[in-house]
C-alpha cells in the first residue's frame, strides 16, 4: 500500500519571519505506483466515474483543497 | 425575453457525459492495452449507448456533432446555448 | 480533421461571482503548463514519434481541448456579468483597458502564450518524458488554484481536471514502458 500525501518537518530558525509551518507535504499521486495497468480492474459506474474524473477507483486521488494538511500551521 | 433550458436538458447532457467519458478512458486504456478483449467489447457497448442517448437528446434539444448530426428547419446547428453558457 | 461537438467534457459549475478568480484561472489557459500548450505540446509530437504512440497522443492532445474549454467556461462565467468596478476591484483592470472581457492567452502574471512553452526534441523518450513531466506540472498547477478559490462548484470542475491530468501522466509512463519492449529491435543476422 502506498500513501498519496507525504510529509516533512522543515528546518525551523529562531530568526523566521512568519510563525513557522512545522508540517509541510506534497502529494505523491497513484499513477507514481501502479505500473502498466493490470486488466479487469473494478470501474466505477458511467455517473460516479464522472464525477471522479477516472473509470478506475484505484487511480482516484482526492484533492482536499485549501485549509487541509498543507495549509495548517500546528 | 431571456431563453432558459429545461431541467430535462441538464440530465440528459449529463448522462450522454457520462457515457462519453467511459469512452474517453477507454479509449485512452486501449490505445496502451491494444489486446484486451473485454475492454473493446465494454467500448463497443458504450458507442452504441451513446448514440442511442445523442438519438434521443438531439430530438429534443438540436444538434450535437458538427457535420454529423441532421438539422431541423430552419438551420438548428447554430442556436443557442453554446457549451460554456448552459 | 476535427469536429466539434456541442458540450462540454463535464458540466462546468459555477456558484460565485468572483472575478477574482478568474485571474487565477487564466494560468491553465495560457500559462506554461495550461491546457493549450499542452494540446498544442502533445499533437505536434504525434508526427515524429513510434506509430505505436501515436494514437494516445491524438487522443490525449485532444482531450485537453475539450479541458481548455472547460477553462474558458469558469472564466466566461465568473467574468460575464462583472462591472469594470467589479474587475478592478478583482485585479483584472489592466487586463479590461487591453481586452474587455474577451478572453486571451495569457498566464496569471499577464505574459503571453508562446511556443517556447512546448518542447519537441524528437527524441522519443526525451518527449515522453516531457509529457509526463508537463502532467505532474499541471496537476500540481491545479492544485494551487484549488488553495486559492474557495468556490466549491467550481472546484469540483478543478479536481475532476487534477484527476485527468493524473491519468494522462499513467498513459505516458505506459507509453514508455511500450516504447522500451524489445519487440522494435532492430535484427542482425
Ligand atoms: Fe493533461
Amino acid at each position: 500500500m502506498y500513501s498519496l500525501v507525504k510529509y516533512y518537518h522543515p528546518y525551523i530558525s529562531p530568526f523566521d519571519p512568519c510563525p513557522p509551518m512545522k508540517v509541510k507535504s506534497y502529494r505523491t499521486p497513484p499513477n507514481l505506483y501502479i505500473g502498466f495497468q493490470p486488466p479487469s480492474l473494478p470501474q466505477f459506474s458511467p455517473r460516479e466515474a464522472l464525477a471522479h474524473g477516472t473509470l478506475w477507483p484505484i487511480f482516484y486521488s482526492p484533492y482536499p483543497g485549501k485549509g487541509k494538511e498543507e495549509m495548517t500551521r500546528e | 425575453m431571456n431563453k432558459t433550458m429545461p431541467p430535462e436538458y441538464y440530465s440528459m447532457l449529463e448522462e450522454i457525459q457520462a457515457v462519453d467519458f467511459v469512452l474517453v478512458e477507454l479509449t485512452l486504456y486501449l490505445d496502451t492495452h491494444p489486446t484486451d478483449k473485454e475492454a473493446i467489447q465494454q467500448y463497443n457497448y458504450y458507442a452504441r449507448q451513446s448514440k442511442k442517448l445523442k438519438k434521443e437528446f438531439e430530438k429534443q434539444f438540436g444538434p450535437l456533432l458538427q457535420y454529423q448530426s441532421y438539422s431541423g428547419y430552419p438551420w438548428t446547428w447554430d442556436d443557442t446555448p453554446w457549451p460554456w453558457q448552459v | 480533421m476535427w469536429l466539434y461537438e456541442k458540450k462540454l467534457q463535464y458540466p462546468v459549475r459555477v456558484s460565485q461571482c468572483n472575478p477574482r478568480l478568474a485571474k487565477f484561472l487564466i494560468e491553465q489557459y495560457g500559462g506554461a503548463d495550461g491546457e493549450l500548450a499542452a494540446a498544442l505540446r502533445y499533437l505536434n509530437q504525434r508526427y515524429s514519434i513510434p506509430d505505436k504512440v501515436v494514437g494516445l497522443l491524438t487522443d490525449i492532445g485532444t482531450e485537453e481541448f475539450a479541458h481548455l474549454e472547460m477553462i474558458a467556461t469558469m472564466v466566461y462565467k465568473l467574468t460575464k456579468d462583472a462591472t469594470p468596478e467589479q474587475l478592478k476591484e478583482a485585479g483584472l483592470a489592466p487586463h479590461y483597458a487591453n481586452h474587455d472581457k474577451a478572453l486571451f492567452y495569457h498566464n496569471a502574471a499577464g505574459n503571453p502564450w508562446t511556443a517556447e512553452y512546448i518542447q519537441a526534441k524528437g527524441d522519443p523518450i526525451a518527449d515522453l518524458y516531457e509529457d509526463i513531466a508537463a502532467e505532474e506540472k499541471a496537476r500540481a498547477t491545479y492544485q494551487w488554484i484549488i488553495n486559492l478559490s474557495d468556490d466549491p462548484d467550481l472546484n469540483d470542475g478543478l479536481k475532476f481536471l487534477r484527476e485527468r491530468e493524473i491519468i494522462h501522466s499513467q498513459r505516458f509512463r505506459e507509453a514508455v514502458e511500450i516504447l522500451k519492449e524489445e519487440q522494435g529491435k532492430k535484427k542482425f543476422f
